[in-house]
Formats: structure tokens, C-alpha cells, sequence
């Protein structure tokens, strides 16, 4: 120990206000340190919004009200009137599908949660904040991954208990979650982009009136090859078609339209998401780097 | 003095934005336009203006929020374009909005907080409970912030920016919107955080608040430090105090003016909607009581006569020229 004044001990002996921690010792310089305090960051803004779900979860329940009740009103309302390719049960052509849009739409829900914290200043404070950057972002990737694990959970759960089940396999089943969790975590870099770039939590609503098209036009609901034949290609290049197509080959309820794109469907589940997140990954940090602007 | 005393310089700050509307048009909002700013350390320092002036584009461009276009700036001795991030560790700020977790309670958003501060869990904790003691949030520690009032909603996001003790705080217009008992609040924690050594910057656009609170003021027009100086020393550019009496009937206005005028120092000035004549006196008392003898000799009816000192009011009218247009809506 030395007996030289540093700035910071020299602070403390004059600091009116000696309960206060000091910076200088929670700040140790070197990478390795600094990978960790980024981790620490991500994982104290991720507690965050599990702290949300804990105090209010209600939210959880409104979240999955909207599949929960669609795989009832589909399955049993129009199930017997819906058409499946080559006869197919449609309740079990609509579960993949549920899935699928339940990942598609929870890029909402991140766009809601970035708008609210950037109307309301917490995103500011965290920027004055000597934090890592990346945590913002990133901490908000690994609660809406958490929550996508608990909505797939229970959603599957429903499923069983109306008589569904994967026939494809264990393995195979593990890899249409992965495929949908793929699907959502590229839709995380949308969200972020979006709430950024929205004034406010009303406009961010308003946002519902393209989405609810976007995954309509889709394989989640009807078949491409049933539609009339100039949209179907358009539902069967929907990146969330590939998803659904993915994962009914996956759960062993393969449902094909015999194009390209659908007989690759396991490839472009995969290629999709990458493309979405290559995208929207850098506009989303080009877009928090703006906020300085 | 030696630079090392101020916790807060700026020199020479530009800023603009590039205007929404004419995007790619290239035409700009110029909100800082060499914005010359010197705060002592240990201090209440005023930023002083009307909506639209600058405060907020200041503040965020100082504790780095906003990247400026030109101009220097030191915050706790460390140059802000330079190392951002040691500034980060040295400041805390309070935004015009309360940035707090709404859905978290009050200890939730303190113990978060304090572990994005790196404090560690325990730490945290234990900074969290202080810090809801000396802001008397105890009682509703436990409480969703939705359910908190204005006032203590301020007070939590004082305490948040609290959490490391800053050297430099910032705090943009920490009472608009309050009610004027949660005012004073904010105003007591202002004081109590001075009290323990912190550097405060306060913008408002309350005249009367950079009065209470401040002990010295930079008044900003237009993106530019127009004034600086003492309350006191504001308010004497305008003048001492001031002689002001209202009378009964508008005939006897002039007759009024003309009684204050013998006393004056400066020429009177009517106002005849309100029936007001005031001018400035050097011997206030005396010159009090020989008005008032005078109207009463005179036969004069007046509704009102005191002293009123100068406020900073008419401080900005005389450096601006123009009205502060929030003030004059309120
Ligand atoms: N993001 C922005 N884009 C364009 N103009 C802005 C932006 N923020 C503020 N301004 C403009 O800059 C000027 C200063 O604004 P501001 O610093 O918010 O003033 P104050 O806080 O004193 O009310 C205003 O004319 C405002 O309209
Ligand atoms: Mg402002």
C-alpha cells in the first residue's frame, strides 16, 4: 500500500458523503474484466424484465391469450371447414402455424418495451450511465429469448392437450423449437430497430395493421398452393412460411406445395433469420448510435 | 482561481440538428450556438430560459448524452469529447422526465440501478436502502413506482443519479409538472445533495426557482449564454427596488406618476390596465413613506403601494428583449 494521494482516496477523505461507493473501485481496467461487466450488465437489464413478468404477470397471460384462443377458434370453429393439403388433420396443419406467428408477433412486444424505456428516459439514464453499451440491447435479446422459451412452452402444452402431437421424433421436434427461436431471435433486431425509430408507445400500436397482414399472408393459417395463384407465391416467400414449413416437416406433418422454396424449407428457416438479423442487427445499433445525434 | 475549481466548463458549444421536416434538405436547428458555460465546483449553478432556449440540448451534450459539433467541454476535470465514459462515472443526471422503472418498485429501481453501477448485489442493496431513507421513500419503498406521485417520483430519480455519490449532477427542470408541495421537496433533496458536497447544474424556466436554489445563474437565449452572475447581481442590472403603487380610479394614474417621480431615480412607468405606476428608489423606506404622505395629501384613492424588489422576470425582459413565453402563459 502506498502512501501516495490518489484521486480517489483523496475524494474519500474529503467526501461529505462517505456512505456513497466510489467508482475507482468498481471500474478495473483490462478486457477480460470488461467481457464480464458487459455480461453482468446484460444479465441485471434482462433481471429487469423478468422482474416485470414476476410483479405483473398478467402480461404473460394477455400474451399467449391471443394464440391460446386462436388454436381454439381455428382448430375447433373452422377446423372441420378449413382445407389441409392432401387431407391433413388441420388442427394438426394449425399448430406449427401458432408457433410460428406467436414468434412473429413477439417482435412487438420488443418494439413496446424499447419505445416505452425511450420515451420515458431509462434508456438515456442507461446511456449516462457507465455501463456497457451493448447490454441495452442486448440484456432486452435475452428476456424476450426467455420468454419466447415460456410462450413455446405453453403453447405446446395446449397443444397436447388438444390431441396434438410431434411425430417426427424428439431430436426433430428439438429442431423446430430451435428454428422458431432462430426465428425470434432475428425479429429481437427488428424490434429494437423499430422501437427506436418510432416517436411513441401509440404509434409503435399502430404497427399491429402491418403485422397482422404480414404473418395473415403466410403458410401459418392456409396453404399457399390453396390460394388464389398470385399471392400464393408471395405467402410461400413470407420468411415466417419457411419457419412453419420448417417445422411442420419437423414435427413429422410435412405439407408441401412442391416449389422451391417450400421443398427447401429446413435450409430457409435457417437463412431467413440470418438475412433479418444481418439486416436489422446493424440498423438497430446504427440507429441506438443516432441517439447521440 | 486555477481551472481545477470549477467542476463544469464549456467554451465555445455548438450544436445543431439537423431539422425533421427538410431532412436531406440540409437546413438545421442551430439549439447551441457557442454556448459559454462555467460552473464552480460545490455549487447550485442555474441554467436559466425560456421552453426552446438550449437547457436541455446543454445538458445532454455535457453528461454525454449528445455529441457536439464544435466547442470544449470539462465535466469533473475530464474532457467530454475525449473520455465519455470517465465522465459517465463522475455524474449523475436527472432528464426532464423521471426515468424510472415504472412497473419496479422503488427498491427494485434503486437495486438496479445500483447493479448496472457495478456495485454488486449486496452493495446495491444496502445503497438502495440509504439512499430511500435520506429521500424519505421508506414508506412506499415496497410500492410500484406507478403508483407514486410526481414528487416522489423525482425524488427516486434523484436518488438513482445519486447512487456513486457524483461529483457533477445534472438536473433538467427537476420541478416542471410538480405541483408546488412536490416543488418543494425536490427543492429540500436540491439542498440536502449540495449540503454533501455534490456540484449541481439545475436548468428550470421557474425565475423564481434559480432564485431559491441557485447562487449563480446563466441565463441562455437562443442556444447562447446571454448572462451570468449572482441572483442578486441580475436583478440589480435592472435596478434596486422599486417604488410600485396602484390606484383606484385610471384619471388618477398620471397624478400618481407624477408623485412618484419626485422621489424616483428613474422616470416612472405606468401600466393602465392594472392602474400600476412604479419606479425605481434608492432609499426605500423613506421613499416609501413620502409617497404614501403625498397621495394622501393629494387626495389620491390607492388600492395598493409597497416595495417590490425586481425579479428575475424582468431580468429577462431586459437582457432578451422579449417575454419568457412560458412564464407569460402561465
Ligand atoms: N432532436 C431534435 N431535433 C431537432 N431540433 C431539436 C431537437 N431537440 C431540440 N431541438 C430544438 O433545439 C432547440 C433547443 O431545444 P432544447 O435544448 O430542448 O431547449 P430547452 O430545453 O431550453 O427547452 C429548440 O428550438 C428545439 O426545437
Ligand atoms: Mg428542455
Amino acid at each position: 500500500m502506498s502512501t501516495v494521494k490518489t484521486e480517489e482516496t483523496e475524494k474519500r477523505e474529503t467526501d461529505p458523503n462517505p456512505a456513497a461507493p466510489h467508482p475507482g473501485d468498481l471500474y478495473p481496467a483490462g478486457p477480460e474484466r470488461r467481457l464480464y461487466w458487459a455480461l453482468a450488465d446484460c444479465w441485471n437489464v434482462t433481471r429487469r424484465t423478468l422482474t416485470h413478468y414476476q410483479r405483473q404477470p398478467v402480461t404473460i397471460v394477455w400474451q399467449l391469450g391471443f394464440p391460446i384462443v386462436s388454436v381454439l377458434l381455428y382448430g375447433f370453429v373452422f377446423g372441420e371447414a378449413m382445407a389441409v393439403p392432401g387431407d391433413g388433420d388441420y388442427r394438426e396443419f394449425l399448430m406449427p402455424g401458432m408457433f410460428a406467428s406467436t414468434m412473429a408477433f413477439g417482435f412487438m412486444g420488443t418494439t413496446m418495451a424499447v419505445v416505452t424505456d425511450s420515451t420515458k428516459g431509462v434508456i438515456d439514464r442507461f446511456r449516462s450511465m457507465p455501463m456497457a453499451p451493448s447490454a441495452v440491447a442486448a440484456g432486452r435479446g435475452v428476456s424476450d429469448l426467455l420468454v419466447a422459451c415460456a410462450e413455446l412452452t405453453i403453447l405446446g402444452v395446449t397443444a397436447l392437450l388438444i390431441g396434438w402431437e410431434a411425430e417426427g421424433g424428439a431430436p426433430a421436434a428439438a429442431g423446430a423449437f430451435g428454428l422458431l427461436l432462430l426465428l425470434r431471435f432475428s425479429l429481437i433486431w427488428v424490434g429494437v430497430w423499430l422501437g427506436l425509430l418510432v416517436p411513441n408507445a401509440e404509434a409503435a400500436g399502430g404497427l399491429y395493421a402491418v403485422a397482422f397482414p404480414l404473418t395473415m399472408i403466410s403458410s401459418i393459417f392456409v396453404a399457399p398452393s390453396l390460394m388464389p395463384s398470385w399471392l400464393g407465391p408471395v405467402a410461400a416467400w413470407n420468411p415466417v412460411s419457411s419457419t412453419v414449413t420448417a417445422t411442420r416437416e419437423l414435427f413429422g406433418q410435412p405439407v408441401s406445395g412442391g416449389t422451391w422454396i417450400e421443398e427447401n424449407a429446413v435450409l430457409m428457416a435457417v437463412v431467413w433469420p440470418l438475412v433479418i438479423t444481418a439486416v436489422f442487427l446493424p440498423l438497430a445499433v446504427r440507429r441506438f448510435q443516432a441517439l447521440s445525434r | 482561481m486555477s481551472a481545477t475549481d470549477y467542476a463544469v466548463r464549456a467554451e465555445g458549444l455548438r450544436k445543431r440538428y439537423a431539422e425533421k421536416k427538410t431532412a436531406g434538405g440540409g437546413a438545421y436547428k442551430l439549439a447551441l450556438d457557442g454556448f459559454d458555460l462555467a460552473v464552480r465546483a460545490g455549487t447550485v449553478h442555474g441554467l436559466l430560459g425560456p421552453n426552446g432556449a438550449g437547457k436541455t440540448t446543454a445538458v445532454r451534450a455535457l453528461a454525454t448524452l449528445l455529441r457536439f459539433d464544435g466547442g470544449r467541454a470539462e465535466v469533473a476535470g475530464v474532457d467530454v469529447a475525449r473520455d465519455p465514459r470517465l465522465v459517465r462515472r463522475r455524474i449523475g443526471l436527472a432528464g426532464q422526465y423521471a426515468a424510472v422503472d415504472e412497473v419496479m418498485t422503488g427498491r427494485q429501481n434503486l437495486e438496479m440501478f445500483g447493479r448496472l453501477f457495478h456495485l454488486g448485489g449486496r452493495r446495491a442493496k444496502a445503497r438502495a436502502g440509504e439512499l430511500l431513507e435520506r429521500f424519505d421513500l421508506v414508506d412506499a419503498a415496497d410500492k410500484s413506482v406507478g403508483a407514486y406521485s410526481g414528487g416522489m417520483r423525482r425524488r427516486l430519480d434523484l436518488a438513482a443519479s445519486m447512487i456513486l455519490a457524483p461529483r457533477v449532477l445534472f438536473l433538467d427542470e427537476p420541478t416542471t409538472g410538480l405541483d408546488p408541495r412536490g416543488r418543494g421537496e425536490v427543492w429540500d433533496a436540491v439542498r440536502a445533495l449540495v449540503a454533501g458536497g455534490t456540484t449541481v447544474l439545475l436548468t428550470t424556466q421557474y425565475l423564481e426557482e434559480a432564485d431559491k436554489l441557485a447562487s449563480r445563474i446563466t441565463v441562455i437565449d437562443r442556444g447562447r449564454a446571454i448572462a451570468d452572475d449572482t441572483p442578486d447581481g441580475l436583478k440589480n442590472r435592472v435596478g434596486g427596488d422599486r417604488v410600485e403603487v396602484v390606484v383606484a380610479r385610471a384619471a388618477d394614474l398620471a397624478a400618481a406618476a407624477r408623485v412618484i417621480a419626485r422621489v424616483s431615480v428613474t422616470e416612472p412607468e405606468t401600466d393602465e390596465v392594472a392602474l400600476r405606476a412604479h419606479a425605481q428608489v434608492d432609499d426605500r423606506v423613506a421613499a416609501l413613506t413620502e409617497v404614501a404622505r403625498t397621495l394622501q395629501d393629494e387626495g389620491i384613492a390607492v388600492e395598493d403601494i409597497g416595495l417590490r424588489r425586481p425579479s428575475l422576470d424582468d431580468v429577462f425582459l431586459r437582457l432578451t428583449g422579449h417575454r419568457a413565453e412560458l412564464e407569460a402563459a402561465a
